[in-house]
């Protein structure tokens, strides 16, 4: 098993067929055939949430016993009640002093309870709606569950993100890929845009962009301080996606500062004024889920990119990127892959790659501590 | 399949773990039980593969290899029946019984309810736990949350079983009919099956059970099972217990991709890894009377499961899930937790907190990476120290006794129940403490593991360390149903590596004398073995004292004060007999709770020098 010791590395494709399955959270309605066409931001299903219940818990609120709750109740299971409406009134020695108790909400009395006295109110459904995310074909429909909806073109994954799904136009920063996105590397014209390039962002740049309106941004890495700062917490698990902030981010490459990568830069850069769609969402578990950036093929098709270059494979004259120190960040060419584990420095026995570097230097690395790209 | 004990000579467990599936070979040599092969291969859950028999099947063909046993019957793949070939006249063929243990797909996720948070709540977690769940939320009427809130909490959580308890046999019923309500409010969705009803096990006051059901009947399924707590002074957990191992059969396993293959493969049920661990280290203690702590510290959680006695010397078992401490997917959190600071200052080298809180993001964004270097190693050594404390501080909140009282105060009398609880957690007496876990088990150097623990868990007296081997346990708690003695058997000869004993003195800590108070030049104790003195411990040093392993011999520590404590109360010596481990004796002088010096430069130089008295340092870089 020790073979596949190796990260495959993220996806970084140009031309590829991508098929998102978009679910509804409860039994609704597909507004979509197979076979149609969706924009990315035509909603696709909808379905009505069941209400939230409130007890109503009336010996409480009145101060009373639960069975006199019962002898003054003023409406039964089942019926619609407006807020403000009379539902319990009690009244006190010699019918004096009577309490009573008003709806604060409006909703279905579902619930009755004797032995507690309490009302459960079901209050109205709420709608959901899901759009299409990509733009592309409806392949698959499952009545009142959910669409399947595919589409080629250009998907870049990163290593971690924040935010949700978001959907923009690509602008690149006029930046080098190693260089700080301070606050002067933010445009003031970036209402709706995915923002690209760059090694990390400062947390005055990344509330300058969204402030402005920026819907996303993607770059090399991000510091942990700076991570915190712009969430408001510091965040304990790699499970994004449903932070609430303006601006999504993807970075491409991890923590600390490192500078973007090339072959993301390098396809994004010609895909300038083109829409994206991206997510944060991040999930490092079993079924690891990845940010990604997605650009359909659209009638002008992708010609400013060149045919894809396979990637993936580790073998002899692999490139590869090293992702843990004391080379992390670091691009190199594999020149032998030894078949038996060796020994490493921490003294654990593990198997190994020697790569060359670009300074020319042949390094040895834990197989696990590599990504083919 | 044979599943008597004494017809048994060859039997095969899987542990179906969420990432890898692990299949172990048990057989009966001339020289007794042994484990003798091993495959694995990954878990086969999700799409494309969803079928945890694959996964199994896979594992099981590198044992065949290994092994060079046939196991896989001939054309098995076009047969309903079980894969397997039985052992016939040959016994170099086939195996006798299969059996498993599984995790895969998160494990059992429950949500438990009870009334009093240190009272049924606790005792529906411990029933919980017990039985191997992940406990996803815990609902007490005196939790501190609006109605509100639980609800908003429940509704989005989608458990595999939810446990209600509360009140007392004959107690108060309004408010655990109140819980009811809240539990349909939030109607929580089953995590499988969108058809089917949720299962609730109701284990609360029996004689609320008729209105429960009136209340959630419509939208769960309901089991009646006795009450965890019919008395306040009672706990009765095995009911609950069993009706969760029940519906883990039924409504979990059987909708998980494959599963109902695999039901049909073995004649005993399929158990929750952790359930199987916990009735591992349960009988182990209970066949030698040993009070014990084992921790297995995977990537997202970490499990504590523990036997201590308690005020009346019965033995006592209970495990707790640190669901967000990990040393991979969950490294950040412990980071989070406790702050970079806390886990720099066992490093033996100076790091910026910035660089300690990017190197662990990092690591939780790639979890399969290892460290190469050996400063590297130490930060994930480090994380494992905090990450063992915190899960022992969780541990030791729900590890406590019963000596429950009745108060009549008014009110609402459930609320006057109150226990004076006391902690069952006692490190002084604690005998035998096993790591499991990768960051435990395969530390480069066993020593490492060792210090990690005597850290970590700031062991106290006299405490035998020991690692999982190959963490076997799962599959050894499962055999240990069928065959008791052959798995307390397979676990001292191939699962537990014993390292050394831990002696660490403890003595109560005085003010503005501390750097200099013990007296006799700073020693706290004397170590003799077979009678001769061999070794002091003194103040503030840590020691290793090699011994040749796996002898027996007679230890005594005897201390240097009246208020020192090495295990037999204070000012008493400490007599035992041992069986050395790998490494013989660390002695600790290091008062509990372990104090380091302010001064970064200090703090550094007492890590290395730790470390270069362990001979640490030379046989990791080397």
């Amino acid at each position: 098993m020790s073979g596949a010791a190796f990260v495959p590395g993220l996806q970084i494709r140009s031309r590829v067929t991508l098929r998102k399955l978009r679910e509804l959270p409860v039994a609704g309605e597909i507004l979509y055939q197979q076979g149609d066409t969706v924009k990315a931001n035509d909603i696709v299903a909808r379905a009505a949430l069941q209400g939230d219940m409130i007890i109503l818990r009336l010996p409480e609120k009145m101060g009373i016993e639960p069975f006199e709750a019962m002898k003054g109740l003023k409406v039964k299971e089942g019926d619609f009640i407006k807020e403000g409406d009379l539902i319990c009134e009690h009244s006190g020695i010699f019918g004096l002093f009577k309490s009573r108790y008003h709806s604060p909400a409006e909703g279905v009395a579902e619930l009755i309870t004797e032995r507690t006295g309490n009302i459960g109110l079901r209050m109205e459904a709420q709608e959901v709606e899901v759009d299409a995310y990509v733009s592309g074909k409806v392949l698959e429909v499952v009545q009142g569950k959910s669409i399947t909806i595919e589409t080629r073109g250009v998907w870049i994954q990163g290593i971690f993100g924040i935010g949700g799904e978001r959907k923009g136009i690509v602008q690149n920063l006029e930046v080098s890929a190693d260089q700080l996105i301070d606050t002067p590397e933010i445009p003031e014209d970036v209402a709706g845009k995915v923002l690209v390039g760059g090694r990390q962002p400062t947390l005055e740049a990344l509330q300058k962009a969204s402030a402005l309106g920026a819907v996303g941004l993607v770059c090399g890495s991000i510091d942990d301080a700076t991570l915190a700062s712009y969430l408001g917490y510091d965040l304990g698990l790699a499970i994004t996606g449903d932070e609430d902030i303006p601006m999504s981010v993807v970075i491409t490459e991890g923590f600390g500062s490192i500078p973007i990568s090339e072959r993301v830069l390098s396809i994004l850069e010609k895909l300038n004024g083109r829409e994206a769609s991206m997510n944060g969402a991040t999930q490092v578990r079993a079924g690891a889920i990845r940010p990604e950036i997605i650009i359909s093929e659209t009638e002008q098709g992708l010609t400013e990119l060149d045919e894809e270059a396979p990637a993936g494979v580790l073998e002899v004259g692999s490139r590869i990127r090293i992702i843990r120190v004391p080379y992390f960040g670091l691009t190199a060419h594999v020149v032998e892959l030894p078949h038996e584990a060796e020994k490493i420095e921490t003294g654990a026995f593990t198997r190994v790659l020697r790569a060359k570097l670009e300074d020319g230097s042949i390094i040895t690395v834990p197989r696990a501590n590599v990504e083919a790209i | 399949m044979k599943i008597l004990a004494n017809e048994l000579r060859t039997v095969l467990v899987t542990d179906c773990g969420s990432t890898t599936t692990k299949a172990l070979l048990f057989e009966k040599k001339e020289e007794g039980w042994r484990q003798t092969f091993r495959g694995e291969a990954p878990t086969t859950v999700e799409e494309p593969v969803a079928d945890v028999t694959v996964g199994a099947l896979n594992a099981i063909t590198e044992v065949q290899e290994v092994s060079q046993r046939e196991i896989l019957r001939p054309g098995y793949q076009s047969s309903h029946q079980h894969p397997f070939l039985l052992t016939g006249d040959d016994s170099s063929q086939g195996i006798d019984l299969y059996l498993s243990t599984s995790s895969a797909g998160g494990g059992l996720q429950m949500i438990v309810s009870g009334l009093v948070k240190q009272m049924t709540t606790e005792s529906a977690q411990r029933a919980a736990l017990g039985a191997g769940a992940i406990i996803m939320d815990s609902i007490s009427a005196d939790d501190g949350r609006e109605d509100h809130e639980r609800i908003e909490r429940i509704r989005h959580l989608r458990p595999d079983i939810v446990l209600m308890t509360g009140g007392v046999d004959g107690g108060s019923r309004v408010h655990v009919l109140e819980q009811a309500e809240i539990i349909l409010a939030a109607a929580p969705r089953p995590r499988f099956g969108d058809t089917l009803k949720l299962p609730v096990i109701y284990a609360g006051n029996k004689d609320a059970a008729a209105e429960v059901i009136d209340i959630i009947g419509e939208m769960a399924d309901v089991s009646v099972v006795d009450n965890v707590r019919p008395k306040l002074e009672h706990e009765n957990l095995g009911p609950a217990r069993e009706a969760i191992h029940e519906l883990f059969l039924t409504h979990v396993m059987s909708h998980s991709p494959g599963y109902s293959k695999l039901l049909d493969w073995s004649p005993v049920p399929i158990m929750p890894t952790p359930a199987a661990v916990g009735d591992m280290v349960s009988s182990y203690a209970a066949s030698y009377d040993l009070q014990v702590l084992c921790a297995d510290i995977g990537g997202a959680t970490t499990d504590v499961f523990s036997v201590f006695k308690d005020a009346e010397g019965k033995p006592v078992f209970n495990r707790t899930v640190s669901a967000n401490l990990g040393m991979s997917y969950s490294v950040a959190n412990v980071l989070v937790e406790v702050g970079p600071g806390e886990i720099a200052r066992w490093l033996a080298y100076q790091m910026h907190e910035s660089e300690v809180r990017d190197r662990l993001r990092n690591k939780m964004i790639r979890p399969t990476s290892i460290p190469q270097q050996i400063e590297d190693l130490w930060l994930e050594q480090a994380v494992c120290r905090e990450a063992l404390k915190l899960s022992l501080e969780h541990h030791r909140s729900l590890a406590v006794g019963l000596s429950g009282m009745q108060q009549t105060r008014g009110i609402a009398d459930v609320f006057s129940q109150k226990a004076s609880r006391y902690q069952l957690v006692d490190m002084m007496k604690l005998d035998l403490v096993i790591g499991s876990g990768g960051v435990l088990s395969h530390a480069p150097h066993r020593l490492s593991a060792a210090l990690m623990m005597l850290d970590g868990f700031g062991l106290e007296g006299l405490t035998q360390i020991a690692v999982d081997s190959i963490f076997m346990m799962p599959h050894l708690g499962v055999f240990s149903s069928v065959h008791h003695e052959a798995a307390n058997e397979i676990f001292i000869n191939d699962c537990i590596v014993n390292i050394a004993h831990a002696i660490v003195p403890v003595y109560p800590k005085r003010k503005k004398r501390s750097r200099q108070q013990p007296k006799d030049k700073g020693i706290l104790a004397e170590v003799k073995l077979d009678g001769e003195k061999i070794a002091t411990v003194l103040y503030d040093k840590i020691e290793l004292i090699e011994l040749e392993p796996n002898k027996k011999m007679e230890l005594v520590i005897v201390p240097a004060g009246r208020q020192i404590d090495v295990g037999s109360g204070p000012g008493v010596e400490n007599k035992r007999e041992i069986i050395t481990g790998g490494y013989g004796l660390i002695l600790d002088g290091r008062n509990r709770p372990i104090e380091m010096a302010e001064n970064h430069e200090e703090r550094v130089e007492a890590q290395r020098a730790i470390l270069q008295e362990l001979k640490l340092i030379q046989k990791e870089s080397r």
